[in-house]
């Protein structure tokens, strides 16, 4: 039963995200933790820079983590299976019958649509995320340095999670921590 | 047979050594183009991007899922799909394992509370990249003038706007499904010819 409300929650979670890994955060916020209480928002945000630096997709690394944390190893495989299964049901419907889709002008101002919405709804994420994540000056100096610096030069997401990894253990040491 | 077998392979690997997300597998598609070109063509794959863009999915997954239907099928969509996830589901499982085993522990505690604040900064920064291509026509920036008055690409400004309203003020809006959003917005590009 658990593992038949992983499949289902995921695969709507899949449905509902257009973009990249990013733009699952509101729906995962919105799935895995206002509805089902599988994960708080500050577990989502470990999954989240945990499946940056591991290989694959981060929607799917996510997935995994939620569905093994709730129903074990078969909980990650089946949580997995269904963050995928639209993405297999659209892809393979418009791949046999839709030529040239994405240069239908509707379908380009629906996307366009969308992108904007997309932007609120990170947005929200941020600020909702931010609240758990910076608590302390040492936080905030990250948060807006790996920000800063993500916007206008091409870094690798992982040096930021090799960095932060080590200036959080650093900081606890040196006692900068809650100040 | 031997073709989905060497699919599987073929994606299993780009899963495996693809760090960093869905737009990440971008340089190991094109590499399997040249390796496998009776498989799809460059071009063919810049319409693949298009597409696994502009429908729902994560962009990788849907990017598998594409070349596998275009090589072998749905049989080639299915085990595509399949070979990509397969490294992510063993190596999530192995790491979450072993953050299972040392919950508790002062070390990853302090590993944690250094990598929230990062996650916040780099979901903020990937919003940034959306809000630039959503908001914005940077084609008109250049040397006339009046360049800045076609920069603001107003309609979606108003629609943001709109949207952020509703999201975070109205008491009777706030709450709903983010979908809900999604599809007034996608009708709004429409309607509006965004």
């Amino acid at each position: 039963m658990i593992l038949w409300q992983l499949f289902v929650s995921f695969a709507r979670v899949g449905v509902l995200t257009f973009g990249g890994g990013y733009a699952m955060i509101p729906m995962l916020e919105r799935e895995i933790v206002d509805r089902r209480g599988w994960a708080t928002s500050e577990e989502l945000m470990d999954y989240y820079a945990v499946g940056q630096c591991t290989p694959g997709v981060i929607a799917v690394n996510t997935a995994t983590f939620i569905g093994y944390k709730t129903a074990g190893n078969l909980g990650g495989i089946v949580a997995t299976l269904g963050v995928v299964f639209p993405s297999l049901l659209i892809i393979t419907v418009i791949a046999g019958i839709i030529q040239n889709f994405s240069d239908i002008p509707a379908v380009k101002s629906a996307f366009a649509g969308i992108r904007v919405c997309v932007c609120v709804l990170i947005f929200n994420s941020v600020v909702k995320l931010w609240k758990g994540a910076v608590k302390d000056k040492a936080t905030l100096v990250l948060c807006l340095l790996v920000f800063g610096l993500s916007v206008f030069f091409p870094i690798s997401p992982i040096v930021f999670v090799v960095f932060c990894a080590a200036a959080g253990i650093l900081f606890t040491r040196m006692g900068v921590r809650g100040k | 047979m031997k073709l989905l077998l060497t699919l599987f392979f073929e994606f299993f690997k780009t899963g495996l050594f693809a760090v960093g997300g869905g737009m990440a597998t971008l340089p190991f598609l094109y590499d399997m183009s040249a390796r496998h070109p009776d498989w799809f063509s460059t071009a063919q794959l810049a319409d693949m991007v298009a597409v696994s863009e502009s429908t729902p999915g994560p962009i990788g997954v849907n990017m598998a899922t594409y070349v596998g239907f275009e090589t072998g099928g749905i049989a080639g969509a299915v085990i595509a799909t399949l070979g990509l996830v397969t490294p992510s589901i063993i190596v999530i499982l192995i790491v979450a394992r072993m953050l299972k085993a040392f919950r508790g522990n002062k070390t990853v505690d302090a590993v944690f509370y250094g990598l929230r604040p990062c996650s916040v900064g780099l979901i903020a920064a990937a919003g940034i990249l959306v809000v630039k291509i959503a908001l914005f026509r940077w084609d008109y920036v250049g040397p006339n003038e009046d360049w800045w008055r076609f920069f603001f690409n107003w309609k979606a400004l108003i629609l943001a706007a709109a949207l952020l309203v509703l999201t975070r003020f109205i008491k009777a809006t706030k709450k709903l499904h983010p979908v809900i959003f999604i599809l007034a917005s996608a009708a709004a590009g429409v309607l509006f010819s965004f």
